[in-house]
């Protein structure tokens, strides 16, 4: 009877994860989706913990599942409310390798279980008639295995590699390439599937009972030890391949990266769905796997990469060609450009990763609100790929109180810059660089950008001539109409707000 | 082998197909606004592995250490993905939020 109660709560789990994913695609539901999706679950984990049963015995040490989900609870809400709004990509890649590390982990435990516990698949892997028996057709070791197997390289990959992309956004991990390192990728990825192949099709060859009279009695199970050592070989090709797949990719493609890894994480619940028949795992995690590839395409359209070219990164190898010879570049005073933007008619703001990094958006929103007391006209200029994450500007500068009408999309600012005054432009870099438009050898060509070099005159702030992301030039910085502002983001927009004030 | 696996789980394999394309079709109209906090909302989604986890947890015998660790240590993870994932998201799109009130 619970157990069809749970079959319930199981189904409307899945609706709610769908509702919910289909909520968080319209601004205007997003937030209830997100609660929606959040409520599923919660009713999901209560009714296994209370309802679930495996030929008709409860789960039992609900003190240890308590204070594991107590324990979880309580760093992961502190981890998420304390977290800075700059500081969400990495959040979300953390909480992805957690995900991927539960997977892994219950790969590990099933594995022993079954290499460990007599069952009737093991009984069927030596006596293949007792397939023919009623209800022993669902004992097929080998078919577990290949699941238990897809969990583990699945998990383990997204939990390492999520945990390089994490430290890699904070800072911690340097990019770190070697000569050869694809065919070394692929050389580990092959050995770990491989591997895994092998240990499916002869997993019936490495298993044998024996039944012993004495202590105890009854059917011992032995392995050869072999399959116990590929597997763990398994696990540490996997996180190895983890690691050497994220450490040579740029921190500009780490959103990229973290959307792939985190449905790569879907794909291993999915495994979970498979092993335990559960269909609220299987429908949550394939539902993530699949939606979690397209917004991965998605963001590489955005910015007119392929997800190959992500992969490969292309851009590290055109580090060495894109330095080519420049002319002079000017800067300008924090006065001067306070009197510019002062008697501007209309200002548009490119806020770019500077801005993120100095966490400026609240100094960002001052300066705009004083610009439009003086009567400016102040606009923001967002390019879906600006900062870290798609979105990323809209979340931060939403932080900041920025009106929604104030933020244009690439095609509207596209359209208001020729009627600009002056552009300034905050810690942004590849997307207002011209060379995507002109220059069929830069690696970023075809991708669309901000056409900031349309307005009357650009003030760029950056910290200094360092390139971007993209590791390539600017000719933006260079052309006539562009002044430098040299300076921390948060800094130079302190001055401004200062100046303009006495203007 | 294979074929036997596919009869064992053929339901299953439904529910994949259906579920991809399904995930396909409602991500796909998403505004580029939106990439960050779906994909953290999907971050949390597939924290429904902590079910997993929990099933393991509950399964594991007294004296099996090295399960009751692992699968400890499993739901400890799990959980940490659904609440943070669940609690990060609904603070992003709080903002959104407060931006449309005005």
């Amino acid at each position: 009877m619970s157990f069809s109660v749970l079959s319930i709560i199981y189904l409307i789990g899945s609706v709610t994860f769908i509702i919910g994913l289909k909520m968080l695609s319209h601004p205007a539901t997003a937030r209830r989706g997100n609660l929606i999706a959040a409520g599923g679950m919660t009713l999901a984990i209560l009714g296994t913990i209370f309802l679930y049963e495996n030929n008709g015995e409860r789960l039992h040490n609900h003190g240890w599942i308590f204070a594991g989900l107590l324990i979880g609870g309580v760093v992961g809400v502190l981890a998420a409310k304390k977290v800075k709004m700059t500081a969400m990509p990495e959040m979300v890649s953390l909480f992805n390798g957690m995900g991927g590390a539960c997977a892994a982990l219950i790969s590990v435990v099933e594995f022993n279980h079954m290499v460990s516990t007599p069952s009737a698949g093991i009984a069927t892997a030596i006596l293949p008639s007792l397939n023919e028996l009623p209800g022993m057709e669902n004992a097929s070791l080998g078919g577990r295995l290949l699941i238990i197997l897809l969990g583990l390289i699945i998990g383990s990959v997204s939990f390492a590699g999520s945990m390089i992309a994490w430290g890699k956004l904070n800072g911690r991990i340097k990019d770190y390439a070697f000569k050869g390192q694809h065919i070394v990728n692929l050389v580990v990825l092959g050995l770990s599937l491989l591997s895994a192949l092998y240990l499916v099709a002869t997993i019936d060859k490495h298993v044998g009972v024996e039944l012993s009279i004495g202590n105890g009695g009854g059917l011992a199970v032995h392995v050869a030890g072999i399959v116990k050592f590929l597997f763990y070989l398994i696990l540490l090709l996997s996180i190895t391949y983890g690691i050497l797949f994220v450490m040579p990719i740029g921190g500009a493609d780490m959103p990229v990266v973290i959307s792939l890894l985190n449905s790569f994480t879907g794909v291993a619940a999915a495994c979970g769905g498979f092993l335990y028949n559960n269909q609220v795992m299987l429908t949550g995690g394939i539902l993530v796997g699949s939606a979690g590839t397209i917004l991965t395409i998605l963001m590489c359209k955005a910015m007119n990469r392929s997800l190959k070219n992500v992969l490969i990164g292309s851009f590290g190898g055109a580090k060495a060609g894109a330095v080519k010879e420049q002319g002079q570049y000017k800067s300008i005073a924090v006065a001067d450009a306070a009197v510019v933007l002062a008697y501007a008619q209309k200002v548009v703001i490119v806020p770019g990763y500077g801005l993120a990094v100095a966490q400026a958006q609240h100094v960002c929103h001052e300066l705009e609100k004083l610009l439009e007391d003086k009567g400016v006209t102040v606009l923001y200029a967002i390019h879906p790929v600006a900062g870290r994450m798609p979105g990323h500007m809209n979340v931060l500068l939403a932080e900041a109180d920025v009106p929604y009408e104030k933020l244009l999309e690439m095609d509207q600012a596209n359209e208001a810059l020729p009627t600009t005054d002056a552009v300034l432009v905050l810690g942004a870099n590849d997307v207002v660089n011209p060379a995507a438009k002109t220059d069929p050898d830069s690696p970023i060509y075809g991708m669309p950008i901000l056409e900031v070099e349309k307005a009357k005159m650009v003030i760029v702030n950056k910290r200094s001539m360092k390139p971007g992301y993209a590791g390539i030039e600017n000719d933006l910085f260079f052309q006539p109409k562009t002044s430098m502002l040299f300076g921390d983001a948060k800094q130079v927009l302190q001055q401004l707000i200062a100046e303009i004030k006495q203007v | 082998m294979i074929l036997s696996f596919v009869q064992q789980h053929i339901e299953l394999i439904y529910i994949v197909i259906l579920s991809i394309f399904l995930g396909i079709e409602v991500i796909s109209r998403v505004p580029s606004v939106l990439h960050t906090p779906l994909m953290s909302g999907a971050n949390a989604i597939h924290g429904v592995v902590i079910i997993g986890a929990i099933i393991v947890m509950g399964e594991a015998d007294e004296g099996n250490y090295l399960a009751l660790i692992l699968g400890f240590l499993a739901v400890i993870l799990g959980t940490l993905n659904v609440v943070g994932g669940f609690v990060v998201t609904d603070r992003m799109l709080e903002m959104f939020k407060s931006r449309k009130s005005r």
